[in-house]
């Protein structure tokens, strides 16, 4: 057996200086010497353990060895018989916790850069392939109509696996633009919106009718379409309702939720104001409550958008972070500074309802709970005051209740997700699936394509059947 | 893309568009509103409901030209189409037979507060309708809105036309005569604020329609939050209609400040480009 190589090839970013000027993506992609370099080293083994890490059953060894053997179409062929969006996975799956934590190569530290490859591949095909035509089979039409509410990674993905099933598919999306937070929530600088775009493109090539600006439960309701000739629906409306702390000052101007922040500069593309005709407070000292994915991109959008300082306050130390290791490092090495075992009391205003100051609490660790990490527990008398002239929430998301709350005969949860089945997304409601965020609450990409995959395949059967 | 099926300026500085939106046209009902984008560029911006069509498929908006959106879609004309029409949002206005209400509209809101009156008339109640308007030039719909009233007292700030003074004057009479069972008071904030202060010490229930900055109108952002009662609610999907006397005024007329810079900005920006290419 040839020697094992345990030299991941680096990713390419672009320099921490310029970048924290900039909204262009900061991960440049491998070049194709780079990528057939770190395509070699995976070692083809036999028991595939990288696959049972991928939520979607990827034939992982499957694509790198095409990569490894210079032939690209199959490598594309392979992807995209079980992903419809390789571009976006490839950027932002948490690969470390999935497909790379599996990989033989883990243990010795040195895993197969998979997202990296699945990256390179998705670009090369766009860049090489008419992707309209590339991998599409006409199926025979089944003449059956299915409806899909909500245009993120769950609904794309379950679009586009019934519409290559043959049934006749539409999807019904509340914003003007489709793709749900690949869109308005991740920004631009870790998943360029023309690459979202071209999966929506691909998913609408596939036969999918994608109608935008429809509220699903106020424009239409989810019985008005079963009467209306949907054989079936599947709901992915993901978990887009934003928390706050439910601490005084919240209301102040000047504090946002990062849904509204993101969606500002994202979806609204505030960046370019007054090009763009929707505006953002940036402010010169922004605190950003929370340690998550959605916390970092906050933070990081903040500082593309001039402010000077730029904090990271969160209640426990950076081990507990559920944000990418590889986002918290990119946040660092731009100058975010990180304020840990850190809580907000309370939010202060100026003469002008403006935020002027956050009162925190240093915090300690204490015995785990029920998560199993241990609890933050305030220190009495350690309160002191952080300046902030904005202030960003980013505490996470609840599923919004417009479609609950419209639909009789669906069952929620005490936190307001739907009740479906685990496996095939099915909800006790006849002819109702569910799946992605609306199911699990807020998760991942990649889970909620998988809940999208699962449901269609069920929705296949029960059609059929 | 959605298209201009009518424009009628009816007072300066305030336009009527029928647009083609069977969808929302379908579903419309007194007291929710949509969100529009006028084109790629273009913000996001909550409008109120002011009639529908539904056979025909269109929804009537009224709308006054206060910045960039609101003068950039003052100058469609029609045929034109706008690129996003959204809706109906927000939770209908409670009808049913109260018996006795006075509806008290402010401006551009006697659009607003029609479709409502006629609602409430159709249900069985006394409705008394006040409007108010800055001056004579700037009154319209006054026969549209007597048609779904009992009665209807006009004022006008100036005294240029019917009744000189404030809404909240006729609004007290009628209250201190008695015999009112609810108050719906729709117009700008601080009008909302003082009628809703007239008619606290009456104890009459009294329902405003709230319009505080918005980006998608579906629950997801949050920045349409208000204080009620002290609970923070969401306007959008809350609303936009709450109990006037529960309100936090001053925390609305606040945050609908928040944006004001850029707002005159952006104002100057499209005035600039517009002199240039003419
Ligand atoms: C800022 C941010 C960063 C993130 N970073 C990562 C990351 O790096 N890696 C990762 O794996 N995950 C990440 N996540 C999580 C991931 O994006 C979500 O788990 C995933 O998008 C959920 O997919 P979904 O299809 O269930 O819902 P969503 O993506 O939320 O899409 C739901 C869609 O449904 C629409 N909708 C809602 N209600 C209705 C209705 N009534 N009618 C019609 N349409 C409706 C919404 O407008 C939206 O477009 C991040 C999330 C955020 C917010
Ligand atoms: C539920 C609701 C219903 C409304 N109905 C009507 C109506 O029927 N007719 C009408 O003329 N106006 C209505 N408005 C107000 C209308 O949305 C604003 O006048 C409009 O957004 C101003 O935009 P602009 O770009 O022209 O002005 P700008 O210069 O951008 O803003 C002027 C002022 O309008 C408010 N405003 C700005 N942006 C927004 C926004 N995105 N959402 C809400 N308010 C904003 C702010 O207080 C601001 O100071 C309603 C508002 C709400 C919330
Ligand atoms: S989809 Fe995600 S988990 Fe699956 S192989 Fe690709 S990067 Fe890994
Ligand atoms: S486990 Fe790692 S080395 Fe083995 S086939 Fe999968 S990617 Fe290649
Ligand atoms: S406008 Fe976004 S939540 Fe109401």
């Amino acid at each position: 057996m040839a020697k094992i190589n345990l030299k991941r090839e680096p990713m390419p970013r672009q320099d921490p200086k310029l970048r924290a000027k900039n909204f262009n993506e900061v991960a440049l992609g491998y070049s194709a010497e780079q990528a057939k370099a770190e395509a070699s080293r995976c070692i083809q083994c036999p028991k595939r353990s990288c696959v049972e890490g991928c939520p979607v059953d990827i034939d992982i060894p499957g694509f790198i060895k095409a990569i490894r053997d210079d032939n690209m179409p199959e490598a594309v062929r392979i992807l995209k018989s079980k992903n419809s969006l390789p571009g976006i996975c490839g950027r932002v799956c948490p690969q470390e916790t999935q497909c790379e934590v599996s990989c033989a190569l883990d243990k010795k530290g040195a895993p197969i850069a998979i997202g990296r490859l699945e990256r390179y591949v998705a670009d090369w095909e766009r860049a090489n392939m008419d992707s309209a035509g590339s991998s599409i089979t006409h199926p025979k039409p089944t003449g059956k109509k299915v409806a899909v509410v909500g245009s993120g990674p769950a609904g794309l993905t379950a679009a586009a696996d019934l519409a290559k099933l043959g049934h006749n598919v539409t999807l019904f999306e509340a914003l003007h633009v489709a793709g749900g937070v690949l869109m308005y929530g991740i920004p631009e600088f870790r998943l360029p919106k023309k690459i979202v775009q071209a999966e929506v493109d691909y998913v609408a090539s596939l036969g999918v009718e994608i109608v935008l600006d429809t509220v699903v439960g106020k424009t239409v309701s989810v019985d008005e379409l079963l009467n209306d000739g949907y054989r079936a629906l599947f709901l992915g409306p993901g978990a887009g309702a934003p928390m706050f702390l439910n601490i005084p000052g919240e209301n102040l101007n000047g504090i946002y939720s990062a849904n509204e922040f993101l969606t500002r500069v994202n979806l609204m593309k505030a960046y370019q104001f007054p090009e763009y005709d929707t505006p953002v407070k940036v402010g010169q000292r922004v605190g950003v409550v929370g340690g998550g994915n959605v916390a970092m991109d906050a933070a990081r959008c903040a500082l593309r958008l001039g402010a000077e300082e730029v904090y990271i306050v969160y209640r426990r130390s950076e081990v507990e972070m559920p944000a990418r290791r590889e986002e918290v490092e990119n946040a660092k090495e731009e100058g975010i500074q990180f304020r840990l075992l850190t809580n907000p009391k309370q939010f202060i205003g100026n003469d002008q309802n403006w935020v002027a100051g956050m009162e925190c609490y240093e915090m300690e660790l204490g015995e785990p709970d029920a998560s199993g990490r241990r609890r933050p527990i305030a220190i009495p008398g350690s309160e002191f005051i952080l300046k902030v002239d904005v202030a960003i929430a980013a505490l996470g998301t609840r599923p919004n209740p417009i479609i609950p709350s419209t639909t009789e005969g669906l069952e929620t949860s005490r936190w307001g997700t739907i009740i479906a089945d685990e496996v095939t997304g099915k909800t006790v409601k006849p002819a109702v699936w569910a799946g992605g965020d609306i199911v699990t609450g807020a998760a991942t990409v990649i889970s909620a394509m998988g809940a999208g995959k699962r449901a269609a395949a069920d929705i296949d059967a029960h059609l059929r059947g | 893309m959605y298209q201009i099926l009518l424009k009628e300026n009816l007072v300066p500085n305030i336009h009527l568009f029928q647009i083609a939106a069977p969808n929302v046209a379908k579903k419309a009902q007194a007291g929710q509103f949509v969100v529009i984008r006028i084109d790629e560029k273009g913000e996001r911006i909550p409008l109120t409901i002011a009639d529908w069509n539904r056979e025909e498929g269109s929804v009537t908006v009224v709308f006054m030209g206060v910045g960039t959106t609101t003068h950039r879609l003052a100058r469609l004309k029609e045929s034109d189409s706008i690129a996003n029409f959204i809706g109906p949002l927000g939770k209908p206005t409670h009808i049913d037979n109260f018996g006795t209400v006075v509806c008290v509209a402010g401006g551009f809101a006697v659009a607003t507060i029609y479709p409502i009156a006629r609602a409430l008339k159709e249900k069985g109640n006394r409705v008394i309708s006040i409007m108010g308007a800055r001056s004579k030039d700037l009154i319209f719909w006054e026969d549209k809105l007597r048609s779904a009233s009992d009665q209807l007292i006009v004022t006008t700030d100036d005294g240029s036309y019917a009744r000189k003074g404030l809404v909240t004057e006729p609004l007290k009479e009628l209250l201190e005569a008695g015999g009112v069972d609810r108050v719906i008071a729709i117009g700008p904030s601080i009008m909302m604020k003082f009628s809703a202060k007239t008619t606290e010490p009456f104890g009459v229930k009294t329902i405003v329609s709230l319009n505080p900055i918005m980006v998608d109108g579906t629950g997801m952002c949050g920045c349409c939050r208000v204080s009620v009662g002290d609970a923070t609610r969401f306007v959008c999907v809350d609303g936009p209609d709450f109990d006037g006397h529960q309100v936090d005024w001053d925390l609305l007329l606040a945050r609908q400040r928040i944006y004001l810079d850029e707002e005159k900005l952006s104002f100057e920006r499209w005035q600039s480009q517009r002199a240039n290419s003419s």
